[in-house]
């Protein structure tokens, strides 16, 4: 961790793109989990979450971006799932 | 040459505002400081100066504007009294924690309740712990002086603050007296053309102003803060006056000590009513009585050590408070009386509040407290420590 002595006056942040370096994943106390034999791929959790934290490749969802996931559920409430079946579904953390 | 001039405090330093020329200022009108902003309005209205007047909605939003024209890159000011330097207020301490030095004339007047329009020292007061810098004005030429030297105080690289310059309302804003005017040129060069730091508008070099920072870099941060404040802004402040002397005549310091040096009761008093203290001063000296004055310039950062070193072979100093801090003693008092603590041989102290709300300091007034300050100084007995004068009991 910096000193006082190694900061910029005013906390000016002279480094763009810097907010990918601070990883707020640690904030979360609910722990989306991806269970991809329910998912249909229709992306509603892509499009809901409000950080980023599902990554897309070809189309296609994948795992989710822990480093930014901040567990407030939403993709789990939009999920459709398949058969009455969740995708996502919410566990708490450290259980 | 200097030009001398018959002018208000607030016409004087609307002058001084014109011959600097800042690229921005955002305010909103609140007596006593109305008729400054008017003025310097007329100058842009005019093409005097080339400055971008943004009228705004409330001093919040006039401070906030500064903000954001300042992390812009741009040289800001703006001005403001009482009820509107407390609704800037939250955005206060946003300009001084970015660093952004932007410049306030403040024209001195009481806070609400009950409604008063006149000069007392309460907004600036109440803004002291918001991290600006504070230099205090006697009357029209120290206040046109002090806003010039606010410019180099406030820009120079080590320091980066905001600096409020505060006269008194109406006995300083209002009333004419004479002022020697620097020229317009001699201003500019001055104060130098204004180089910012980290502006939003250099789009080459990206930047961010207001990041959140979480307990594990808040601290190191306001640690900086402390340290910029505490430590560089003293010798920037005399280095300026030793220039602004060499150029107009005029000597500036942390504070000016009257008749001090071989005085042994003394009066501790901020701005105008500093004027009418030291004529009585010349009184009691004509009695034999050995009094002095020191009147503070710089009340943030407080020079302690300086001050302390300059009253603390008094036997009895009085501090005059034109402001209360309810529930406690005056703002000045607290810092006096902490400049003194460290010393075993200390005068006697006592608060005397005064000229609330625009009330009459007259000098019958200040001799009272001399003749007081005598009385302790002899018998070494203090009645009160905080009392209130110039009131009806």
């Amino acid at each position: 961790m910096k000193t006082w002595k190694e900061l910029t006056p005013g906390c000016v942040v002279t480094e763009p793109g810097g907010s990918t370096k601070f990883k707020t994943g640690s904030w979360r106390t609910f722990r989306p989990r991806w269970i991809p034999e329910n998912c249909i791929q229709c992306l509603f959790c892509w499009i809901y979450c409000p950080d980023m934290a599902i990554k897309v490749k070809d189309g296609k969802r994948e795992e989710f971006d822990y480093d930014f996931c901040k567990g407030c559920g939403i993709c789990a409430r939009e999920c459709p799932g398949k058969k009455g079946q969740k995708a996502i579904v919410m566990e708490e953390e450290g259980k | 040459m200097a030009k001398v001039v018959a002018v208000t405090g607030n016409e004087a330093v609307a002058n001084a505002l014109r011959q600097v020329e800042p690229d921005v200022c955002a305010a909103y009108p609140i007596t006593p400081q109305t008729d400054l902003m008017q003025r310097f309005s007329a100058f842009v209205s005019d093409g005097k100066v080339k400055t971008e007047l943004i009228l705004v909605e409330s001093e919040h939003s006039a401070m906030s504007a500064c903000v954001g024209a300042a992390a812009g890159g741009g040289r800001v000011v703006t001005a403001t009294s009482s009820q509107g330097l407390a609704l800037m207020w939250e955005i206060l301490f946003i300009a001084a924690g970015m660093h952004l030095p932007i410049i306030m004339p403040v024209v001195n007047r009481a806070l609400s309740a009950p409604l008063n329009i006149h000069g007392d020292h309460s907004d600036a007061m109440g803004a002291r712990d918001s991290g600006w810098i504070q230099l205090w004005s006697e009357n029209a030429q120290e206040a046109y002086d002090n806003t010039i030297q606010a410019f180099r105080i406030g820009e120079a690289p080590e320091v980066r603050l905001p600096v409020m310059v505060c006269m008194d309302g109406f006995i300083i804003s209002h009333s004419i007296e004479r002022v020697e005017y620097l020229e317009d040129e001699e201003v500019k060069k001055f104060v130098g053309e204004y180089r910012p730091v980290n502006p939003l508008l250099d789009v080459e070099h990206p930047v961010s102003y207001g990041p959140l920072i979480l307990p594990d870099l808040y601290m190191e941060y306001k640690r900086l803060q402390h340290e910029i404040i505490w430590n560089r802004v003293k010798p920037v402040v005399l280095q300026v006056a030793e220039e602004f002397y060499k150029l107009s005549g005029r000597r500036y310091g942390l504070f000016e000590a009257y008749r001090l040096d071989d005085a042994e009761i003394a009066m501790v008093i901020l701005n105008s009513a500093a004027g009418t203290a030291k004529d009585v001063v010349d009184d009691m000296r004509n009695r034999g009585i050995r009094a002095g004055l020191l009147k503070p310039r710089l009340f943030r950062p407080f020079p302690y050590e300086e001050v302390s070193q300059a009253l603390r072979h008094l036997k009895a100093v009085a501090v005059l408070d034109r402001a209360d801090s309810f529930g406690a003693y005056g703002p000045l008092f607290t810092e006096i009386a902490s400049s003194l603590y460290p010393y075993k041989d200390r005068p006697v102290l006592i608060n005397k509040i005064y000229g609330l709300g625009g009330r009459d300091f007259m000098p019958e007034d200040a001799e009272k407290v001399f003749l007081e300050l005598q009385d302790i100084a002899t018998t070494g007995k203090v009645k009160s420590i905080k009392q209130y004068i110039t009131v009806r009991e």
